[in-house]
């Protein structure tokens, strides 16, 4: 036993001391994850705020400037500008400088005041869906806003009461009171960083002694391939653990992220994390034969997976059945359940412990299957 | 001329030599684009929620009814007491909750106002939108229920009214779909070709390779042609491969010129590429060229290039730094392409602009490596 942690520790020095050679290397791995995080972390964002919009108002009668001007009054929308043809509205929607023509057409007034159905015309870019219906979605209710104190009016001059609001809806947000989308979108990309930087740390772990030939030294001595595995695994946990603490004392201050869960627990849990990617990098580097292959793998295999695929931006629930199942292989998956969890929910490990579980796994398999390869390719030479 | 034929040479032999780098090159952007098509989506589907029906009766069923008929939500758990709920949300099993309060019925019947409550997971993704459909969902089926009362009534009054025709651009039935393909397009193909170049000569340098180019004839600028070209001419067949699957198999509706969209993917691959010969000749290692061109440049332009969070709403400070991200103007190429039909009259901007920066970049790589030459 006691030789066995030796040899683990002599494989340990050797990489710590080819780290510390390496000074340019190690400053990158441990401060650049931390200066992305800050560089990203203002610019995601769902909260859609200032959408441009364009008026062709036809009528430019009193009762259309105070219906458009309503909707300026708010800080949902900016008027980008008033065009009198539709041509001109084309350009500002081609050119992306609004994202929505507001067309009031003539005669509006006249029917407003002869309590009269008009219907105003609303051109909205689609291209991004996702803002199009945040877009409509806020112009609707405006136009109801608009529409309520209409009735409101003509009520009372008529003298009957307007009938009730049947249903109203009472919303409680729960964890993110004010629905700020960095509250969620942040720790995301804490987890999406720690990914990335771990996967890249380990995936040069073995090829660079294949690639050097030092590899053949190693099988010659009376190091196992498990205890070679560990031990080119660990300084790297040590050297993610700094970068990983870094990206998330960075992240909790400078986004305002509230800690409602255990601090132990979310320093436990990324270690777990941290575990399984470099895991992941330790298997890539068993797999390819050059340095160059190895890095392509791991930033293939990770970049754009783990971001698309994680749920870190896009629900997993609305991907197709098939892709959900494939986002279980992705740790950033779990990890995300658990660092949201953990920073904004302030749940205990009960509500978390399938991830975690998975998670582990994952690094205990990824390990297991790099031993195995590190052997077979021993026992080839 | 020879010493660039004889340079493109060795860099097709070593492409052909390493069995394992052609199908990645080859495979990664197909395959990525294939798998990432699908899931880049931020539709509205299979919400979970969980409902605490404290009325029970016809009404508050059809409410439940009502917004689980169009797929977007479904109403998975029902529990008969409020303090139940914060399981399901602490426990990531539902994203949405709704209270319906014991006199619902009876209220509604008797044209009295009630409120239901809905409690939001807001630490979810889609928590903004999922909100949004569900309430609009209950004022929808609240809509129902004053003019069936009207009627029932006959307490009708004169009043104006402004309804929105709303009509949708470029992407009628706003799936995501047809705006995250292009997108994902121009993603995978930046990522592939910047990863490749940024360990071009870095690689001769760790290897020690690069000494026995300089003693040669060739110079700075051929050696960098050289290496470009043979990824330049791998990177063309790439964006033939994207595209086809694009259009052919996500039917995304091009409705520009493609010819324009193929000459602008190539222009687009030259600032990638001189992106990547330059990271290639500030690093030392080809791990650290590797580190530089994620953290540095690939990260920062997957999330602040307007690939899915719009450009218009990040702080003014981050949007002056997008403009120094090619696939910023990129996006605009593409997605005007492909959605909008677009041509040069309203793509001058981004196209002069991606040219300077190629221009700019491949100089820069170049005036880098000379000096270290020298």
């Amino acid at each position: 036993m006691f030789r066995k942690l030796r040899r683990i520790w002599g494989v340990m020095l050797k990489e710590f001391r080819q780290m510390r050679r390496d000074r340019r290397t190690l400053g990158l791995l441990l401060f650049v994850p931390a200066i992305t995080l800050v560089m990203s972390g203002y610019a995601i964002t769902f909260d859609v705020k200032h959408v441009r919009i364009v008026v062709l108002d036809r009528d430019k009668s009193a009762p259309s400037r105070k219906f458009t001007a309503g909707f300026f009054q708010s800080e949902y929308f900016d008027l980008a500008g008033t065009v009198e043809r539709e041509e001109e509205a084309d350009w500002w929607l081609n050119t992306g400088r609004a994202r929505a023509v507001l067309i009031i057409p003539p005669e509006f007034g006249k029917h407003i005041l002869s309590q009269e159905k008009v219907a105003v015309q609303v051109l909205v870019d689609g291209g991004n869906a996702n803002s199009a219906n945040v877009t409509i979605g806020y112009l609707n209710a405006k136009i109801r806003e608009y529409n309520l104190a209409l009735a409101r009016e003509a009520t009372s001059k008529q003298g009957i009461r307007l009938p009730a609001i049947p249903i109203t809806v009472e919303p409680r947000v729960w964890y993110n009171p004010e629905l700020e989308s960095s509250q969620f979108l942040v720790p995301g990309l804490i987890g999406y960083l720690l990914m990335l930087v771990a996967t890249m740390v380990t995936a040069l772990s073995v090829v660079r002694e294949k690639e050097r030939g030092t590899m053949e030294q190693i099988v010659v001595s009376p190091l196992t391939s498990g205890e070679f595995i560990l031990g080119k695994t660990f300084p790297y946990l040590l050297v993610s653990m700094i970068t990983g603490t870094l990206i998330i004392v960075s992240g909790m201050i400078l986004f305002d992220l509230p800690l409602r869960g255990s601090i132990i627990w979310l320093f436990a849990t990324m270690v777990i994390y941290l575990l399984s990617a470099l895991a992941l990098g330790v298997f890539i580097s068993t797999v390819a034969d050059t340095q160059q292959v190895a890095l392509m793998i791991a930033s293939i295999a990770t970049m754009l997976p783990a971001g698309v695929l994680s749920g870190m931006i896009f629900p997993i629930a609305s991907m197709p059945k098939v892709l959900q199942w494939f986002t279980y292989v992705i740790p950033l998956r779990h990890y995300i359940v658990i660092v949201r969890s953990v920073i904004l929910k302030g749940t205990g490990v009960t509500a978390w412990a399938e991830e975690l579980i998975v998670l582990a796994a994952f690094a205990v398999v990824m390990l297991a299957i790099s031993t195995v390869r590190v052997a077979r390719g021993r026992s080839a030479a | 001329m020879r010493r660039i034929r004889e340079i493109m040479r060795k860099e097709f032999l070593q492409l052909r030599r390493d069995r394992r780098l052609l199908p990645i090159l080859f495979m990664a952007p197909v395959i990525q684009l294939f798998v990432l098509g699908y899931a880049a989506t931020t539709d509205l589907k299979d919400v979970p929620v969980v409902v605490c029906d404290l009325d029970k009766s016809s009404e508050s069923r059809n409410l439940v009814a009502s917004f689980s008929a169009s797929g977007d939500l479904v109403a998975r758990y029902y529990v008969n007491d409020p303090a139940k709920m914060d399981r399901y949300l602490d426990e990531n099993l539902a994203d949405l909750g709704l209270v319906i309060p014991t006199d619902f019925a009876r209220k509604v019947a008797r044209g009295e106002g009630t409120s239901v409550q809905v409690l939001v997971d807001g630490s979810k993704t889609n928590a903004t939108i999922a909100l949004s459909q569900l309430s609009s969902a209950i004022g929808q089926y609240a809509q129902g229920l004053i003019v069936e009362q009207m009627v029932r009534t006959g307490r009708q009054f004169a009043r104006s009214e402004v309804v929105a025709q709303t009509r949708v651009w470029y992407n009628p039935d706003l799936t995501s779909r047809n705006f995250m393909v292009p997108g994902v397009l121009a993603l995978t193909l930046m990522v592939i070709t910047t990863i490749v170049t940024s360990m071009a000569i870095v690689r001769e340098k760790e290897r020690g390779t690069i000494e026995q180019i300089i003693v040669t004839p060739i110079r700075p600028l051929e050696l960098i042609i050289g290496k470009l070209v043979p990824f330049a001419i791998v990177g063309f067949i790439e964006v033939f491969l994207v595209l086809s699957v694009a259009v052919f198999w996500f039917e995304v509706p091009l409705r520009g010129n493609v010819i324009l969209l193929l000459s602008l993917c190539v222009l687009f691959l030259l600032n990638t590429q001189g992106i990547g010969l330059f990271v290639s000749t500030v690093s030392h290692t080809q791990q650290q060229a590797m580190m530089t061109a994620v953290f540095f440049i690939m990260v920062p332009m997957f999330l602040l290039s307007g690939f899915v969070f719009p450009i218009e709403d990040m702080p003014r400070i981050i949007q002056y730094l997008t403009y120094l991200m090619p696939l910023r103007y990129f996006l605009v190429i593409v997605r005007g392409i492909f959605l909008k039909g677009v041509g040069m009259e309203t793509l001058w901007p981004q196209v002069v602009a991606l040219g300077v920066f190629g221009v700019a970049i491949l100089g820069l790589a170049v005036a880098r490596f000379q000096k270290r030459v020298g």
